[in-house]
């Protein structure tokens, strides 16, 4: 027997994804919104909640710059609950905002969404995702990275994956069996932005952007918007698709919250959450059937796949090995969409929405086989991390 | 290299004052517990450890090692020149007193984690920006 307020993922949808859509990112939020409300088999007038992240805030060009306030307005929501911001458990503390939410019957149907239109913002001459690039002064935590040149994440995460090599023996090729694996999958998602094969050649050949992370270790800017409702389980017996149950979710953040002083650094906030993930149920990680780890940098999932416990600490490397583990007919399917790395930067909620689509069966030519009873998502890096555990009803 | 153009300089106010304008004497100011002992970098008006307020701006050694490193080969903004070097130095003072910094005076291949460093200032306006330089103990410290 279900407690009553039960939180349930009861429909998903996601906008174009895409290089340079040239739309903005209301209109791209509006596709997904609309698409996961009908999903449900729910209309406008059902959502009584939002949450999203970062909300409205727009530090570099084409972050975000869609909060609440705009999708309400757009379609004449009445919401009894809502919330935004930056500062959450990174890009899934907004679902779990929502699933708190839920529970504590401050709302029947949250949409949840995340949206991006760094591509296009990048076309009109700006560099998105930089931090500092306006020249104003920096402060937060920013304060103590930008002003000695480390402006990007990419630069976090090189410090953080050359530890990780020097510890643990981790080697580029392994890395870059992330990167071969998630464009494999690609091939198989008519919306992934990068679709040719890549070779392990091609990734260890590839221009550094700050070592020992390469061009193929980055995730891709695009445009493109993805959402997500989160209801209530018994205050949806109309729906349209059996709902996915939301087993377990953490934002747990007991680390010292800044990318360069976490206590071990070849791990990260994340670690936290994961270890707190598996607390709230009896299942373990050896039930995954298939994976969404965030991937904007390899060596982000690297480092969630130790935390989340699928390998041991420091080895997530000979995990990767040739990527046959990871493959969608392996132990642990992993991105099976494409990830960042080759269909995207959705920031997290792109993983989500594939493994929706896994665990219902609906992912057509890259549905993995046995179609998968449990899945874990996972999103952030550094100072943010937080993780679900999905389970078909 | 020295400068990379263009970037931003801190908000250097309340309690990241010190860090930021300590090296016009020529001092690595670190925020440490008056009560515990306990170093607080980024700072804070608080140990979290002992929660006393008694927490001030030291001068540090200045001296160090490269925890870990990057090289950055990517050109993210306009006038940027790279490659340059940024590293988390781990301060002498205590194991897990670390920072984020750049390394100057050293070429990128020479770079390895362990190596030893010391703080070297660069003035931008009116901050003292704290580098780091591979530092060779000179004989007459050895002997100290």
């Amino acid at each position: 027997m279900k407690p009553a307020k039960d939180a349930v993922i009861s429909g998903i949808g996601q906008s174009d994804v895409g290089r340079r859509l040239g739309r903005s990112p209301l209109s791209l939020t509006v596709d997904a919104a609309l698409e996961a409300i009908g999903d449900a088999g729910l209309r406008p007038s059902d959502i009584d909640g939002v949450s999203t992240w970062p909300g409205a805030f727009a530090a570099t060009p084409g972050f975000s710059g869609v909060g609440v306030w705009d999708i309400k307005d757009a379609l004449g929501l009445e919401l009894n609950w809502f919330s935004g911001g930056m500062e959450s458990s990174g890009q899934l503390g907004s679902v779990i905002n929502a699933v708190a939410a839920v529970k504590a019957g401050l709302a029947d149907h949250v949409l949840c969404f995340r949206t991006l239109w760094e591509s296009t913002a990048q076309t009109a001459d700006r560099r998105a995702s930089v931090v500092g690039g306006g020249g104003s002064r920096v402060g937060g935590a920013h304060e103590w990275l930008v002003p000695f040149g480390a402006v990007s994440a990419a630069n976090w995460c090189g410090i953080i994956t050359q530890r990780h090599f020097h510890e643990y023996g981790t080697t580029r090729e392994q890395l870059g069996a992330l990167a071969v694996n998630t464009r494999a999958n690609a091939a198989l998602n008519p919306k992934a932005v990068f679709r040719d094969p890549l070779t392990e050649e091609q990734y260890l050949g590839a221009r550094m952007i700050s070592d020992p992370l390469c061009l193929f270790d980055c995730d891709i800017p695009v445009d493109g918007s993805t959402a997500v409702i989160v209801s209530r389980a018994d205050a949806a017996p109309g729906l349209r698709r059996p709902p996915l149950r939301i087993a377990a979710h953490s934002s747990a953040l007991h680390g010292r919250p800044y990318w360069d002083q976490y206590e071990d650094l070849t791990s990260m906030s994340g670690a936290d959450a994961a270890r707190q993930l598996w607390r709230h149920t009896d299942l373990t990680p050896a039930d995954i059937d298939v994976a969404g780890i965030y991937d904007g940098f390899t060596i982000l999932t690297v480092v969630w796949l130790e935390a989340l416990g699928i390998c041991g600490r420091g080895e997530a490397g000979p995990f990767l090995e040739g990527g046959k583990r990871i493959a969608r007919d392996g132990q642990l399917p992993l991105n099976t969409g494409g990830g960042q790395l080759s269909a995207g930067r959705l920031h997290g909620y792109g993983h989500l929405h594939e493994v929706c689509l896994q665990l219902r069966g609906d992912a057509e030519a890259r549905q993995v086989p046995n179609t998968p009873e449990v899945g874990v998502v996972a999103a952030g890096g550094g100072d943010l991390g937080g993780a679900l555990l999905l389970t078909r009803t | 290299m020295s400068r990379v153009p263009g970037l931003p300089l801190p908000d250097a106010q309340f309690e990241s004052l010190a860090f930021w304008t300590g090296g016009e004497r020529g001092e690595l100011l670190i925020h440490r517990c008056g009560e515990c002992g306990l170093w607080l970098h980024p700072p804070k008006p608080v140990c979290r450890r002992c929660m006393s307020r008694a927490v001030t701006p030291q001068p540090v050694s200045g001296e160090g090692t490269v925890y870990s490193y990057t090289v950055n080969r990517q050109q993210w903004m306009p006038d940027m020149e790279v490659p340059y070097v940024l590293a988390v130095v781990e301060l002498a003072e205590d194991p897990g007193l670390r920072l984020t910094t750049r390394l100057t005076g050293v070429d990128p291949s020479d770079v390895r984690i362990g190596l030893p460093v010391r703080v070297v200032f660069e003035q931008v306006e009116e901050i003292w920006l704290p580098l780091f330089t591979p530092h060779s103990k000179t004989s007459e410290e050895e002997a100290r």
